[in-house]
């Protein structure tokens, strides 16, 4: 240990109260961040899986235009084509097809209009949670044609349960009446109201023949093994099917795009919060720059005798920065063991959103949050203490410089 | 004298006094100023879904929230209205409507809607719609083929003013009926969802086209004092006979008032942190200017000062400190307020996150004398609290140890 570390070292324990609470606002403001952070991107996390499990998946190849409008007419006209492609490219962990159309539904009591998906069940249930979200009943078949899976809170609605007639009534591809009667054969609850009141999910090879679809679909669902992946996989996706020749040139929108609102809002809800940590870091940079200032008041007599000795301005500088910089470094250490150490606790039993949950579920997030504690949740909070402390601390280390060892000598 | 005593003490060390200063005061704005912008959000809210069509109140037949169908609608809405009329302080609005779901249809489109039959004179009063329609002409009385929708939904249906869009629903006999209307309106609302969902006929047209005769879905109340409907509803629910249930938009509305609760907790959470962000820097700071006094505080003492004094002395300090934190705080904080309300801040380039989230395109800070004054309060209650630490410390030192103290 240098003796320039080890002066600073004794010089903060000189004052054990002070420099104690000092380190505590540094370690609370850093423990507060991480635990933070980390409950915002574990609930971030939280709805966006349950909206890219439940459907959207991580990305989707439509025809041009379809996201905007979902004009029946707007396919994927081949989609044994993209299959090729997208079984070429590695990253790709799971697709499935899919077509919809707006229909009118009715039981015998009742009529809604819902959004109707032809889905093609063994691929769907690598790529969706759908087959995991069925409360009544089962879930489609390989052989399956004329029997669906229904909301709900659609079920609520028309009044049916598993077994009883629902009757579509659509338009199809070519612009003719598709009507159909299907049986439900299972229910499911997602949590997520607008789909729950809304899906209806008939297999992909009778849609196609009710809906005259001529073998084609609207929407190809991927998923890839992580969020990284996703844009080398946008890429390649998109410079291939370039080759493709269809009537509409094809799209791959990732998720950001096919949701635009839930990343906007996580965006809002990061900046604001990021606001809100920088004016907190700023009260707890000044409630701690009277200690370092103390040097300056209280010391300069020590700092004169230095002088007189032949210290070094550069010195006193460093000096005084150690002394700032190991105080920081301690506090923040503190603060993301305390952090980590509440999160990771939290991780495990979740917080419970009381009466508010069922505002949470409108997002995807049931019951619990759970914060996730990552090294990205651990790192921004201290690093930006680190950055701001660092600044508070120059103003005395170079205040020092001023000191004449004359007129330090002579202050009592 | 006491005060003065104080007040020379603190500008002993001016540059030390600064410094805390700044942190309470950067503490006491960030309060009031982000607490204003928090109650700026929740009020939009609030006033953004009363207008749409929610109102303060709503009166409805009881099986209606939980199954909105025609089969539960009012047949008798003019006994309500009598009651209204009778309870309803000055100044109060209604408006009786038919909701029903629906899907509206024209050659390349179609999709589910809310189809809302109103008295397009009484609406205007009481929503949102009256003062909404920005292409084309509000609803007449008489107009039995004229609907009003949304921009997001013209722009859905690629049509426009004067075309045609077919709607169907159930009617009273449990048939599906249907009826051409032709678009004389277009309205813009605060959020494209509600753009999407509403279209607006006139109340005969709807009854006519469901074979409802007079009957209506609800019937919806605007209070002077919109928010406050606590006190009508439960006038109104005794008033009326037991076949109608009465609402008030905090019923009607789980989520916002959810929402307002979270809100109402962060608020109190953020002025808890920053609070102590700054208790640190407080304690520390008093703690220094105790501590440089030793000798004096032992002087004190031995000539006869009673701890109790040293007490006193030592938390006037921190008292007058804090007053100055709050002062400049507050007055910070209600320029930059007044500065934001004029534009408010534009959330434009997130419309689509704004939306997704519930909140408004354009945030308004409001100041609310119960947020302020809690700030404040926290600030001067716990900031005094805390430095009853350092005064303590101060009152404890004898004279001996003190005096011997260099």
């Amino acid at each position: 240990m240098s003796i320039h570390f080890k002066m600073a070292w004794r010089n903060i324990w000189r004052n054990r109260r002070r420099s104690l609470l000092t380190m505590l606002a540094i370690a609370f403001a850093c423990a507060l961040l991480v635990f933070m952070l980390s409950f915002q991107f574990g609930s971030y996390e939280a709805m966006l899986n349950s909206a890219i499990k439940i459907h959207t998946g991580y990305f989707q190849i439509q025809a041009e235009g379809y996201q905007d409008k979902n004009d029946i007419r707007s396919v994927v006209p081949n989609p044994e084509k993209v299959a090729r492609i997208l079984d070429n490219i590695p990253q790709v962990s799971a697709y499935t097809f899919r077509a919809s159309a707006f229909s009118l539904a009715s039981s015998e009591e009742r009529t809604y209009g819902v959004a109707v998906s032809g889905i093609d069940p063994n691929k769907e249930a690598a790529v969706s949670s759908i087959k995991r979200l069925i409360r009544e009943g089962e879930y489609l078949s390989e052989g399956d044609s004329d029997e669906a899976l229904v909301g709900a809170l659609l079920a609520k609605n028309l009044r049916v349960g598993i077994g009883d007639a629902i009757t579509l009534l659509g338009q199809g591809r070519d612009g003719s009446v598709a009507a159909t009667v299907v049986t439900v054969k299972g229910i499911f609850s997602s949590g997520l109201d607008d789909f729950d009141r809304n899906a209806v999910h008939i297999p992909l090879k009778y849609f196609q023949e009710v809906f005259f679809m001529r073998g084609a679909v609207h929407t190809v669902v991927g998923l890839t093994p992580s969020l990284w992946d996703l844009p080398k996989v946008v890429d390649a996706a998109e410079a291939r099917l370039a080759g493709l020749n269809t009537d509409r040139p094809l799209a791959v929108l990732d998720w950001k795009e096919l949701m635009p609102g839930l990343a906007q809002a996580i965006m809002i809800d990061l900046i604001s919060a990021l606001i809100f940590y920088m004016l907190l870091i700023l009260v707890v940079a000044f409630s701690i720059l009277n200690t370092f200032l103390m040097a300056i008041f209280e010391r300069t007599r020590e700092f004169g005798v230095l002088m007189a000795m032949g210290t070094t301005k550069e010195r006193l500088t460093r000096l005084l920065m150690t002394e700032s910089m190991i105080m920081t470094v301690l506090g923040i250490a503190g603060g993301i063991l305390l952090g980590g150490l509440v999160t990771l606790y939290f991780q495990k039993h979740g917080i419970s959103m009381g009466d508010s949950s069922e505002l949470f579920r409108q997002f995807g997030i049931s019951g619990r949050i759970y914060p996730r504690f990552t090294p990205l949740s651990a790192a921004i909070g201290p690093s930006l203490v680190l950055v701001i402390t660092f600044l508070v601390a120059l103003y005395p280390a170079f205040k020092v410089r001023k000191l004449r060892p004359v007129e330090a000598l002579s202050y009592v | 004298m006491h005060f003065q005593l104080a007040w020379r003490n603190i500008w002993r060390n001016p540059r030390r006094t600064a410094v805390i200063l700044i942190a309470v005061v950067i503490g006491v704005w960030s309060m009031v100023f982000l607490g204003a912008l928090m109650v700026g959000v929740s009020d939009q809210m609030v006033r953004n879904s009363i207008a749409t069509l929610t109102g303060s109140l709503q009166i409805h037949s009881p099986g209606y929230r939980a199954d909105p169908v025609i089969d539960h609608s009012m047949d008798h809405p003019e006994e309500v209205i009598s009651v209204l009329k009778k309870t309803l302080p000055v100044g109060a609005e209604w408006a009786s409507r038919v909701r029903v779901h629906a899907v509206a249809s024209n050659a390349r489109h179609s999709s589910g809607v809310t189809l809302v039959g109103i008295d397009p004179a009484r609406e205007a009063a009481v929503s949102f719609i009256g003062g909404a329609v920005d292409e084309g002409r509000y609803l007449d009385a008489e107009d039995p083929y004229g609907i009003l929708v949304g921009r997001a939904l013209l722009e859905n249906y690629e049509t426009r003013s004067g075309h045609k869009l077919v709607l169907m629903s159930e009617d009273a006999a449990g048939e599906i009926a249907s009826r051409a209307f032709r678009i004389v309106g277009v309205y813009t609302a605060e959020l494209a969802a509600t753009e999407k969902q509403f279209v607006f006929v006139t109340k005969a047209a709807a009854q006519e086209m469901l074979g409802m005769g007079d009957a209506v879905s609800e019937i919806a109340v605007l209070l002077p004092n919109p928010t406050a409907g606590d006190d009508s509803a439960a006038a109104l629910q005794s008033a009326l006979p037991e076949q109608y249930a009465v609402h008030t938009w905090r019923e009607l509305l789980p989520l916002v008032e959810a929402y307002l609760e979270i809100n109402r907790k962060s608020v109190a959470i953020w002025y808890f942190v920053v609070f102590i962000a700054m208790g640190f820097g407080i304690v520390n700071t008093m703690l220094m200017a105790v501590y440089e006094r030793i000798r004096e505080f032992g002087l004190l003492k031995a000539l006869g000062m009673k701890p109790g004094w040293i007490i006193r002395g030592v938390v006037t300090e921190s008292l007058l400190l804090l007053m100055m934190g709050i002062l400049a705080g507050n007055f910070l904080a209600l320029s930059t307020v007044l500065i934001v309300a004029r534009t408010g801040i534009d959330l434009s380039v997130f419309a689509a996150g704004a939306e997704f989230a519930g909140m408004p395109r354009v945030i308004y800070p409001v100041l609310k004398t119960e947020h302020v004054t809690a700030a404040n309060l926290v600030v001067l209650v716990l900031g005094l609290i805390v430095s009853l630490y350092p005064a303590f410390k101060a009152a404890r030192f004898t004279p001996v140890e003190a005096l011997a103290h260099t």
